[in-house]
């Protein structure tokens, strides 16, 4: 395992070095200590490496991630796992807002709570929260699946597209477009199985599902109101 | 001639030609066909020899100013469809233009450059501020970004090839990157637009340049419209959409607000391509002293200032005619925000929005910009609006020269068109020397300017040949009224 301490290495030379790998490196592991907030931390990785960051980090953690798999042993700041493409990205503390922000695949996990816009614009990541999520989540969210193991806040999935949310606790309010709907046998394995990859205890039973009512999705005089 | 015609038969036997129709007969007539013409006959028939009005006075119509026919219209189609305008193009309504500025040229005082024969350079080089790899550009015109979708597969092939003969860049769009496009365009400039449609980080790394996209002429503080009838399945694919719908656009980036948060976002993906690619900002021409200035602070190598007229697929008349300035103060505010901060010339300006010529591009080179950016006016080179498959214009409900029916997905001349039998009346092949000859006159003719005023390389140009012709303009563009020395506001 190498380790970089970003007390003395830039954050441009620890992703520089984690670019530079070849695929198929032997230097898989990789721990980062004293991240102390830096931004843009193992952003736009390529490689199915793992790398432990020891701390809290700043915004677009892991962002664009790629392949690897990515463990934040603290806190998050805003736009963790922006856009990730595959891979996983843990957070064990809680995120700040827009994480996973159009996220296009990949697991992210934030054991903790999410802020506000937790997986706005999403367009195929999965998303599991051990805690709740703040206003706006899953705002324009296109597809993939959000998964709030606590309670959601005001406007879950407004204007959402094809994603589908669960929620074991209490919705706010649900925002434009998005209604309840029925949790199948489908949907209920679909939900186990990403609590069982995300690695979090919960009960599927207990969440109900939440998508789009696809009453926005083309223009229409009588649905005006509804912005 | 009109004594040698023979009388009609039937009014001959009759002995009652010269009878007028009933009055009556003559005013529904004139009611049918309200043309200038029809009104003139009108006025002749039901006037009365004997010095009475007639009962049905045209010269008595008094169009509003407030409610002229096109405003009338508009109202008749809101009550009738309950939704606000959509269209594209850019803005129609009349507005200061480059136009209202003239290069003063050589004479005793300054002479020129031999006109055919001197060397006029025309070079650029963008992203010298921070990227590794800045990009050069045979010519200071590029392609402004315009999204596979809003136009088809064949348009974007053109531009491509067109921008590499050039030696210019082209742009992506909102929908991201196509094979075909990366493989026809030499240099590429990759948006990274609010709704993240189809970005990834391969694209990014394969670019030569990104493109924060903020906002945009046509639609400052709004997002793009694609209507259903485009969003096709290779479409609806790359955004990861359904097939059909009405997309709509974000109008904000998702994971960013503010200036402070842009200086992350640029930092952001420069780590992710190693610093190497020239990294521009665009927006929308509005505050532009402020935005430009907090571009530069956010740590963009690239400022693109996309004024009122700058030409859209989709989105709402309201905002293209309604939201925004033009460009011509656009620039002038820009250059001065640069010049504050010591950075014209070390950030690069974009300057886009209504240009449409060699004598445009002078005059933005000459008010302080390093190259402009066309959008509407190559697709015009393609065949936007040229008088050809008239009936699908007037299927289109609209006539060659007035269209601006993007967002109906029926483009008659395959532009702006999802329909593969549209698209096939654009041969990529053409459409890119049609727009290859139309850049290349574009550069002759600013290089003719900048010679005349005695310039080697279009960069020198500079505020001081210019003129000009409106009060309006004068205070706009920063440049005295010709014959004066004055600026108004100075």
């Amino acid at each position: 395992m190498s380790t970089v301490d970003l007390a003395s290495v830039s954050v441009r030379d620890l992703n520089s070095r984690l670019h530079a790998l070849p695929p198929g490196t032997n230097e898989r592991h990789w721990r980062i200590v004293n991240p102390k907030g830096e931004h843009a931390i193992a952003a736009g990785l390529t490689l199915p490496l793992e790398v432990e960051i020891e701390g809290h980090t700043g915004y677009y953690c892991a962002g664009m991630n790629k392949a690897a798999t990515v463990i934040i042993n603290g806190h998050a700041g805003q736009g963790v796992a922006e856009n990730i493409m595959s891979g996983e990205v843990r957070v064990k503390g809680n995120a700040s807002q827009s994480a996973a922000a159009s996220g296009q695949g990949g697991l992210v996990v934030i054991e903790g709570d999410a802020s506000a816009r937790c997986g706005i614009s999403m367009k195929g990541v999965d998303i599991v929260v051990g805690g709740s999520v703040g206003h706006m989540s899953a705002f324009m969210a296109q597809s993939g699946h959000l998964v709030v193991c606590g309670d959601a806040g005001p406007s879950l999935g407004d204007s959402i597209y094809e994603a589908i949310l669960y929620v074991q606790g209490k919705v706010e309010s649900l925002g434009a477009d998005c209604i309840e709907k029925e949790m199948t046998p489908a949907h209920a394995k679909t939900l186990r199985d990403l609590l069982a990859r995300a690695g979090i205890k919960a009960d599927p039973k207990r969440f109900r599902r939440y998508g789009s009512a696809r009453k926005l999705y083309n223009f229409h005089v009588d649905h005006a109101d509804a912005y | 001639m009109r004594t040698r015609k023979p009388a009609p038969k039937a009014k001959k036997r009759s002995g009652r030609a010269a009878k007028p129709k009933s009055r009556m007969g003559s005013r529904a007539k004139a009611i049918k066909a309200v043309t200038p013409a029809a009104l003139r006959a009108n006025l002749v028939s039901a006037g009365d020899a004997r010095g009475k009005p007639p009962a049905f006075d045209t010269r008595a119509l008094r169009p509003s100013h407030s409610f002229p026919q096109h405003v009338l219209a508009e109202i008749h189609r809101a009550a009738d469809q309950g939704l606000y305008e959509i269209r594209g193009f850019g803005a129609k309504r009349k507005l200061p233009t480059f136009d209202d500025l003239v290069l003063l040229g050589a004479s005793v005082s300054r002479y020129p450059l031999e006109g055919y024969r001197e060397k006029c350079g025309t070079n650029v080089v963008l992203g010298t501020r921070f990227a590794k790899k800045p990009i050069e550009l045979k010519i200071p015109v590029t392609i402004a970004g315009m999204s596979f979708g809003a136009l088809g597969a064949n348009a974007k092939e053109a531009i491509g090839r067109a921008a590499t003969m050039m030696g210019t860049s082209t742009t992506t769009g909102d929908g991201g990157m196509t094979e075909e496009e990366r493989k026809s365009s030499k240099t590429l400039v990759y948006q990274v637009l609010p709704s993240r449609y189809g970005l990834n980080p391969d694209d990014l790394r394969r670019a030569d340049a990104i493109e924060v996209v903020v906002g945009q002429g046509a639609k400052p503080g709004g997002g793009g419209m694609l209507l259903g009838l485009k969003i096709t399945e290779r479409v609806a694919k790359m955004r990861n959409l359904p097939v059909g719908i009405d997309q709509r656009s974000a109008s904000r980036h998702p994971d960013w607000t503010g200036p402070d948060d842009l200086t992350i976002k640029i930092r952001e993906l420069r780590e992710i391509t190693d610093w190497e690619k020239p990294i521009y900002v665009k927006v929308g021409a509005t505050r532009t002293r402020f935005d430009v200035a907090l571009a530069v602070k956010a740590g963009a190598d690239v400022v693109v200032v996309d004024g009122m007229q700058g030409g859209t697929a989709a989105t709402q008349d309201v905002f293209i005619e309604h939201a925004g300035i033009p460009t011509l103060p656009a620039v002038r505010m820009a250059v001065e925000a640069l010049q504050e901060l010591d950075m014209h010339r070390k950030v690069q300006l974009i300057v886009s929005g209504g240009i449409r010529s060699g004598a445009d591009v002078a005059k933005a080179l000459a008010m302080g910009a390093d190259a402009v950016a066309i959008g509407s006016a190559a697709m015009v080179a393609l065949g936007c609006n040229k008088p050809v498959y008239i009936d699908d214009y007037h299927a289109l409900g609209t006539e060659p020269g007035f269209c601006h029916h993007c967002h109906t997905g029926k483009c008659p001349v395959g532009v702006t068109t999802q329909l593969p039998e549209l698209q096939a009346r654009l041969d990529p092949e053409q459409g890119a020397r049609w727009l290859r000859n139309y850049l290349s006159v574009m550069v002759l003719e600013a290089q003719t300017l900048a010679r005349a005023c005695g310039k080697s390389h279009v960069h020198n140009l500079e505020p001081d040949d210019l003129a000009a012709l409106t009060v309006e303009a004068a205070a706009m563009a920063g440049v005295p009224l010709a014959g004066t020395n004055w600026i108004p506001g100075r």
